[in-house]
């Protein structure tokens, strides 16, 4: 849907903010329906939360810290996804844009790298893969894992 | 001898066939403690590829490991 109406107050559909605020980065990233050419079906998302919950914190804890931010949020998903399911949502809200753009650029990539989450690929032909990140230094082709480019955040 | 309790997430946890199990060693480090694991579960992965995390915090790899340790390998991570 392109265009949304609606009889409440925009304001009320987000979370309350600094009145200093001026400018609101959000960033979804969305399951696709393809990856390396590969037809996908679905995805599957596992964590380890404890660490993962712990890791995210300190992410945000960082952002709020480097950037001249007012406010910064992060969900991400797990389990079964469906192709167009939201994987991830990232908020950042401060005085003037830039830093809000930057701030909430530094927290997926940041999310991206360190984050223990890992994503299985459901393909259309029924097979199955553990998906690989950006960032590993090593690249082994082998039947459990792929690398990955960009799937699941745009 | 000490005991270490694991635990196995994605693709190290379809290369072990279980999601934990508690063990008796005597390897003293995380990364002595892979290179057995991967020995006995042939892992798809090298020790370069893996992150170690130690009672819930990442450590680095080589980090010692000490009586009822529990320790997370961590495949390469692809969250967003």
């Amino acid at each position: 849907m392109n265009f949304q109406l609606t009889s409440q107050p925009i304001e009320t559909l987000i979370d309350s903010l600094h009145p200093h605020t001026g400018g609101i980065v959000t960033f979804e990233g969305r399951v696709r329906d393809i990856n390396e050419d590969r037809e996908v079906s679905s995805l599957e998302y596992v964590a380890y939360p404890e660490l993962a919950l712990h890791e995210g914190h300190a992410i945000i804890d960082q952002a709020l810290k480097q950037f001249d931010i007012l406010k910064a949020y992060a969900i991400h998903r797990t389990g079964h996804l469906e192709i167009g399911d939201i994987a991830v949502w990232i908020m950042s809200a401060a005085i003037h844009r830039q830093e809000a753009f930057e701030a909430t650029e530094y927290i997926i990539n940041t999310i991206k790298a360190r984050v223990p989450i890992w994503k299985k690929e459901h393909y259309r032909d029924g097979k199955t893969v553990w998906v690989r990140c950006d960032r590993c230094a090593h690249h082994h082709d082998h039947n459990h894992v792929v690398k990955e480019k960009s799937h699941g955040t745009g | 001898m000490m005991t270490i309790h694991i635990t196995y997430f994605a693709a190290l946890r379809d290369a072990t066939g279980q999601t934990e199990e508690t063990l008796r060693t005597e390897v003293k480090t995380a990364n002595a403690l892979f290179h057995e694991l991967t020995t006995k579960y042939h892992w798809p992965f090298s020790e370069a590829d893996i992150q170690v995390a130690i009672n819930d915090r990442y450590q680095p790899v080589e980090a010692a490991l000490k009586e009822g340790d529990r320790v997370v390998f961590i495949p390469p991570v692809a969250g967003g």
